[in-house]
């Protein structure tokens, strides 16, 4: 297991200098001359010149690219030009938001997902699973900014229950209480991910029901209750955290609207401002670090799929 | 008494036509000791009565509509779910013929058999796991002390098969179905397989309800046997007095068109014609339309059972004749 995981380790390798080239090329392609934009309409030709110089813009592309990943490598993601600060630590300050809000909407999608499903796969045809099944079919379709907006529009502004907008720090006045600015947006975002794993829990469980194995489970005289979680879900499951590197995947895209709708301070929102701004050290660094996390949650899943079923084989 | 005796069982099958009656009025006993063997072609009906019998039966589309199945003097058709549960994997058992996906393959085999063990017996986990070692052992799993961790992918489908008759043995079942249990094997492991099963029973007197297309197989195996030819039975007989006296063409039939391993025939002989569909109604022998012996009267005329000799039914007009 050990040796499989370091083995992976270094095969990440490569994806990841194949990402960051990617990702510093993606900045070059936009048209537009950074310099240029960065002082602004008033500068003088000899003025944008000297700066371009100054950034490094006048060296080889290659000679840029070496210079910025030997940078990168060091921990040092650049000069932010809006805010005229670091941009690890203009990620970091996002970074609070953005995990404690992927942390809720996966255990909304766990906690809704899994029972729900299993629930209408073993009463398949009963009114329980045709209305689960309704409303997973409606809450996989809504798009994210609609049912966020309809959420507060009830929720934030009918009943008040619940604020609508902006998150302050736990670590401010408040403290763990905080947290419930983040439950509209969490649920907003784990709605149609939650949606997707009943559907997929249900339509996994019912194709293994059929399985000759468990036809002998049923043999041995198994309580039903047990057949259906230690046979049936137990090999539903490894389908269903395969389906979880493709989450997360939707799961950043659907933030950076969600963070957007309820004026949340997280990294998704960073990404849009900053690409307005044209502020291309933080749209790379944050594309950067997105890379990276998506490549370790695949390996998570990958390790997670090969403890769960043994013919996986980890050589 | 029979310790099992199953009357007049109907099982039919929900088709856009409606129901379809696919195992007609079937009754057979099975004694303490003894194994029956059920042959017929695929689609007969023996799999769907083997279902039955067990209470595996599933989905709305497949149901009883008549008969009874005792076990044991009490039928289990009018049990409840807990009660038929608790006669389940531990007085009546059963093997599958697909031993390469009958097995859970997340689960180690040596805990697969350990669960049926503990859903039935009051056994602590430390002896259930002592019993599956001497179980392994029993059905000739080299090895049994590092076998009892495989995983069902890493074992030959033989191998596979033993490890269901262990755990279909493992609470000493009074009565063990086995369906199919050589098909998808080998000819050498077929034989390997035959012989165990045959040698357990005369350890343990289990009682053997034995499936198979094969006749073969059957006379090999066999104390009695019951033809099946689409969800009836037509011809039962002593393995011996049968095949010294067969009195039905299907029967004949299947028994030439066994190859002969010493004879030296280019030609095997086949029934001609298919069985019709389950859904085409004959009003006379379900066998007529592919029988070279039949005529006029048995288009039209259902055969009833004609005693051959004590213990020896056929389902033929002209079973009173011998051939």
């Amino acid at each position: 297991m050990l040796s499989y995981t370091l083995k992976r380790l270094l095969t990440l390798l490569p994806t990841l200098i194949a990402a960051s080239i990617l990702v510093f090329l993606f900045v070059h392609l936009i048209p537009g001359d950074p310099a240029a934009v960065l002082l602004g309409d008033t500068a003088t030709p000899q003025e944008i010149a000297a700066l371009t110089r100054e950034m490094g813009l006048d060296k080889p592309l290659w000679q840029q690219y070496t210079l910025w990943l030997s940078e990168v490598a060091k921990g040092n993601l650049g000069q932010s030009i809006f805010f005229k600060a670091p941009v690890t630590s203009i990620i970091a300050d996002g970074a609070q938001t953005s995990i404690l809000l992927a942390t809720m909407t996966i255990f909304w999608i766990i906690i809704f997902g899994i029972p729900i499903g299993v629930l209408s796969a073993t009463r398949q045809g009963s009114w329980v699973d045709q209305l689960t099944s309704g409303l997973a079919m409606f809450f996989a379709s809504v798009p994210t900014f609609w049912l966020g907006l309809y959420l507060i529009l009830i929720f934030a502004v009918g009943l008040g229950w619940f604020p609508s907008s902006g998150f302050p720090s736990i670590f401010d006045e408040g403290g763990i209480s905080n947290l419930r600015y983040l439950l509209l947006p969490s649920l907003t975002l784990a709605a149609p991910n939650a949606a997707l794993i009943i559907r997929l829990v249900r339509a996994s469980m019912l194709d293994i029901s059929r399985e000759d194995h468990v036809r002998t489970a049923r043999a041995k005289g198994l309580h039903p209750t047990k057949v259906a979680i230690k046979h049936v879900f137990r090999n539903a499951l490894i389908t269903v955290v395969a389906a979880f590197g493709f989450t997360f995947a939707a799961l950043v895209s659907e933030a950076v609207v969600t963070e957007t709708v309820f004026s949340l301070p997280g990294i998704g929102r960073l990404v849009v401002q900053s690409i307005l701004r044209r502020d291309y050290p933080v749209i790379q660094g944050v594309i950067l670090v997105i890379v990276v996390l998506y490549l370790f949650i695949n390996l998570l899943v990958d390790l997670a799929y090969a403890m769960l079923d043994p013919r996986v084989s980890l050589k | 008494m029979a310790l099992l005796e199953v009357k007049n069982l109907s099982v039919a099958i929900r088709q856009k036509q409606g129901l379809i009656t696919v195992v007609d009025n079937l009754s057979f006993h099975v004694d303490e000791n003894e194994t029956l063997g059920i042959v017929g072609e695929s689609g007969c009906g023996k799999s769907l009565t083997a279902l039955s019998i067990m209470g595996l039966l599933q989905g709305s589309q497949v149901r009883i509509t008549e008969g009874t199945v005792c076990f044991d003097g009490v039928d289990l058709l009018i049990l409840g779910p807990a009660e038929r549960r608790a006669i389940m994997g531990d007085q009546m058992a059963m093997i599958f013929q697909e031993p390469m996906t009958s097995l859970n393959p997340v689960y180690r085999v040596g805990d697969q058999i350990v669960e049926v063990l503990l859903q039935h017996l009051k056994l602590s986990r430390a002896a259930a796991k002592q019993r599956t070692l001497e179980l392994l052992d029993l059905v000739r799993i080299p090895n049994p002390i590092l076998q009892i961790n495989s995983y069902p992918h890493q074992m030959s489908g033989g191998q596979r098969q033993r490890i269901m008759i262990a755990m279909a043995l493992a609470c000493s079942p009074r009565i063990l179905i086995a369906d199919e249990p050589t098909t998808a094997l080998d000819v050498t492991v077929q034989k390997e397989v035959l012989d165990l099963m045959g040698e357990l029973q005369r350890h343990t007197g289990t009682a053997i309800v034995l499936i198979s297309h094969d006749l073969g197989v059957i006379a090999q195996t066999c104390d009695r046997v019951a033809v099946m030819y689409r969800g009836k039975i037509v011809e039962t007989a002593a393995t011996k007095a049968l095949f010294a006296d067969i009195r039905h063409p299907y029967t004949k039939g299947l028994l030439n068109s066994l190859p002969l391993v010493d004879g030296d025939v280019e030609w095997l002989d086949t029934i001609p014609g298919q069985v019709p569909g389950i859904e085409t109604v004959l009003p006379g022998c379900a066998f007529q339309p592919r029988c070279a012996f039949a005529d006029e009267r048995c288009s039209y005329e259902k055969p009833n059972d004609i005693r051959v000799a004590g213990g020896h039914w056929a389902r033929c007009h002209y079973a009173g004749q011998s051939t």
